[in-house]
């Protein structure tokens, strides 16, 4: 049996011929994401937030109308009340409350006791508004932080083009995930901003190696045209590249299917941004290369040597 | 490349057997392997809260307030001294920031700095017009802070303790905050309970001039305070506050013991002072037989009675309108002491044990069928190679299983999502060699060459790869909390030995079928 091949042999797709509509594809879809983060703005979870999540179970489907009615009428603010995963499984969250963090305490207390006896608390959650806004600054931090380091290694590792192209696309990838939580209103915590780091460090990975290549081929094909080259380069790790995302989808939907309802929101930024990552390396990062000039660095003496040749 | 000394690929195997024994104790009943020596096979993964169950608090400590007794306290030495010069002066309401004396007679400036600096060691004076500002040094101010913290860590751990739960873990974090874990906790509302409490019991004496409501409307006597009654107190017969000395006459510290009783068929709470407070306790029911006796906890009156004769064994019972859980709360609680200063909760996250139970079963699905999908499209994909580097990707996950085990890493539910994304990823090496194998063949390189070339070509690319995903991870580690940093964990850990697997266990194996086969075709 001869093995799958998913990308045909002799590929040879003309990206670069169509970089002008990756460009506009993807200022529209970075501009749209920086618009709607601004204006409608993520939704926040109460790790960010501050305020209160509750878990419960009940006996039979869960009356979700009474609930939000027993709920809504104990005077604290917005009560979110949504089926979580199963029809007795509900997740009921409360804003920050006003005052202090005696006060959230006082609410938890308020709504524990408002569920009675009859339902099972499966998971509670209180963040105050201090813890709230120091994770924020903190999840603030770690993006930037690690997008810092990335760019020092890429840098490190490569000519500075490469270093700032990889650096644009991954800031694409990254705004273009917030976005996609803007639009889907999925909430944004702690584990949705870490999907968001480990998508940066998956797509500069898949970057990384298209950029590898071309800088081999940038040895070896002394000749050829840059756009040509890169074309080359990005066709022959295409196979390369489509095989990793493939499998790391794979388990990824494994997981979204059957991992629960807890990490769901995690998984899905995961899927969502690796997809967008390896869009973004391959029709984003080396065209750029092109934009911010790459030539080819060759020493005098070795070019003499050619010659000689 | 394809060549392997002997050591070499002896070490391979070795990794791979160590990986096989550490991880071994976690497919097995626990208790299995005996556990003395720390880096002896035994071990279990640890399990995150949110996979076990249980409760985790982050508690803030007062500091400001430790400041402000101490403040308070050294305003008092240092008025005293000035009284003793017969300095006249005049304090203001000590802050967190130090303490204030203001000299009423300007020719005493001098010397009263000179009594303020003298007055304590560690302090700093300042000061503008006839006031001044003393203050700690930053090392006393250090100290102070340092000591209430342990003060309070330590009774927090005797109130979690008196829980009766296994495991509990207390740390400082920080400057001035507390982490709690208890795993196997049912009801986090009774942890909240006894650790929201400062319980700073006192007695003092009720006024027998005024009442307190008197004293609102004519002014306080002297000496005096008014303070609410408690919840559980004389509130149902319809008094809402009492008005108290300010003198403690035995404090809380003097406590040796207290445990819930009944008296009457109803809960109380019983008590026993250590000698010198049963000496004290005694002396005042003596000679104050009619008065009240306010029992203060936290600034509230949780009982007043009448004393009606003296009481010399040092024992006595606190009643109340108190539950059964409240009977038992209050005597943990003093039986535990109180705290140095006030705590807040800044943060609870609790899960039930169904939740926990529920998402490990969940993640164990998700990653065997993870698994199932990629080892599949693997040896479809790759055929004879895909399956070396599927018995690789398992090697990893035992890998990553026996190195959580030894470093005793905590296994949260985002934890399990890196390793199925490990799962995704570790084959990714494998992926870049064996397409680049593909490449040189079809450059018409010998089956031998190219698999020879198509790992030397591949290797600084997998470096490149995953050492800016280690970079990500490493971030996330250090500044994540809790499920966070397992995620990150499992992720690094993950990244590391599928390097080692995916590079030189199929390698290993490759080179066995070249030397067996010796084949002059490879289809890939």
């Amino acid at each position: 049996m001869k093995p799958l091949h998913l990308i045909p042999d002799d590929v040879n797709v003309p990206f670069l011929k169509f970089r002008k509509l990756f460009y506009i594809v993807s200022l529209v879809m970075v501009l749209a994401s920086a618009a709607l983060f601004f204006t409608k703005g993520l939704n926040f979870g109460i790790d960010f937030r501050g305020g209160i999540l509750v878990e419960i179970k009940t006996d039979g489907p869960a009356d979700i109308s009474g609930l939000r009615d027993n709920l809504g009428s104990l005077g604290l603010g917005d009560v979110s009340i949504q089926e979580f995963g199963a029809p007795d499984d509900v997740l009921i969250q409360l804003q920050r409350q006003d005052g202090d963090e005696k006060a959230q305490m006082a609410a938890l207390a308020t709504v524990t006791d408002a569920l009675g006896e009859n339902v099972t608390i499966r998971r509670s959650e209180l963040v105050g508004p201090k813890v709230g806004s120091e994770l924020k600054e903190a999840g603030f931090y770690s993006v930037v932080i690690s997008l810092l380091l990335i760019m020092v290694y890429i840098w490190f590792r490569f000519e500075w083009q490469f270093a700032v192209a990889s650096v644009v696309a991954l800031l694409h990838d990254v705004v273009i995930t917030v976005g996609f939580f803007v639009i889907t209103g999925v909430q944004f915590d702690l584990a949705t901003l870490a999907a968001v780091l480990t998508v940066a460090g998956y797509s500069i990975n898949d970057t990384v190696v298209v950029f590898d290549r071309i800088r081999e081929y940038l040895r070896k094909f002394r000749k050829m045209e840059i756009p040509d080259l890169l074309d080359l380069s990005i066709n022959s790790t295409l196979s390369r590249t489509t095989m990793t995302s493939f499998t790391t989808l794979l388990a990824l939907i494994a997981l979204f299917t059957f991992g629960g309802e807890a990490i769901r929101g995690f998984t899905l930024a995961l899927i969502f941004g690796i997809v967008i990552g390896t869009y973004s390396s391959i029709c984003v990062a080396s065209p750029l290369l092109i934009v911010l000039r790459l030539k080819r660095k060759i020493p005098e003496a070795e070019e003499g040597q050619e010659v000689k040749a | 490349m394809l060549y392997f000394t002997k050591w070499k690929a002896a070490l391979v195997l070795l990794v791979c057997a160590l990986g096989v024994i550490y991880a071994a104790p976690n497919f097995l009943p626990s208790g299995a392997f005996p556990t003395e020596a720390s880096y002896l096979p035994g071990k279990q993964i640890n399990l995150g809260l949110d996979l076990r169950g249980g409760s985790h608090m982050l508690l803030e400590v007062d500091t400001d307030s430790v400041l402000r007794e101490r403040y308070e306290a050294l305003a008092d030495t240092i008025r005293t001294d000035l009284r003793k010069e017969q300095i006249r002066n005049r304090p203001r309401e000590a802050t967190a920031n130090g303490a204030d004396i203001t000299i009423l007679s300007p020719e005493d400036f001098e010397k009263a700095r000179e009594i303020a600096r003298s007055a304590e060691p560690n302090t700093d004076l300042s000061g503008e017009g006839n006031t001044i500002h003393v203050t700690y040094n930053a090392v006393a101010r250090k100290e102070l802070i340092d000591r209430a913290i342990a003060q309070s860590l330590e009774v927090v751990r005797r109130r979690v303790d008196e829980l009766g739960t296994t495991e509990p873990s207390i740390q400082r974090q920080g400057e001035n905050r507390i982490v709690v874990q208890v795993p196997g906790l049912d009801d986090p509302s009774r942890l909240r309970a006894i650790l929201g409490r400062t319980a700073k019991m006192n007695f003092h004496l009720v006024n027998n001039e005024k009442t307190a409501a008197d004293a609102r409307a004519t002014g306080l006597p002297p000496g005096t305070m008014i303070l609410p009654a408690a919840d559980a107190s004389d509130k149902a017969a319809g008094i809402k506050e009492f008005l108290i000395d300010r003198r403690v006459v035995v404090s809380g510290d003097n406590l040796v013991d207290s445990q819930p009783t009944f008296s009457d068929g109803r809960p109380v709470v019983s008590f026993r002072f250590d000698a010198a407070g049963g000496a004290r306790f005694g002396d005042i029911t003596s000679k104050n037989a009619g008065r009240g006796l306010a029992i203060v906890l936290d600034g509230e009156v949780i009982s007043a009675p009448r004393i009606n004769e003296p009481i010399l064994g040092g024992n006595g019972i606190i009643t109340g309108q108190f539950s059964v859980q409240e009977a038992n709360d209050l005597s943990l609680l003093l039986r535990a002491g109180a705290l140095p200063a006030p705590m807040q909760i800044l943060e609870e996250r609790s899960v039930g044990p169904g939740l926990g139970q529920d998402s490990v079963e969940a993640g164990e699905i998700a990653a065997v069928l993870g698994l199932v999908f990629v080892v599949a499209f693997m040896v479809i994909s790759y055929g004879r190679f895909g399956l070396y580097a599927d018995i690789a990707l398992m090697m990893n996950l035992i890998l990553v299983v026996a190195v959580m085990s030894v470093l005793q890493a905590t296994l949260t539910l985002p934890g399990i999502a890196g390793i199925v994304l490990t799962v995704g990823m570790a084959v990714d090496a494998n992926v870049l060699i064996f397409e680049r194998i593909r490449e040189e063949q079809r450059n018409g390189r010998t089956v031998i060459n190219s698999i020879d070339a198509g790992y030397r070509s591949a290797m600084s690319t997998i470096l490149d790869a995953n050492i800016t995903t280690l970079i990500a991870a490493l971030v996330l580690f250090s500044f994540g909390s809790g499920p966070i940093k397992g995620f990150a964990v499992t992720l690094a850990i993950g990244i590391i030995t599928s390097m080692f697997s995916a590079i030189w266990l199929t390698r290993l194996m490759i080179a066995g079928w070249v030397k067996r086969r010796r084949p002059t075709e490879l289809v890939l």
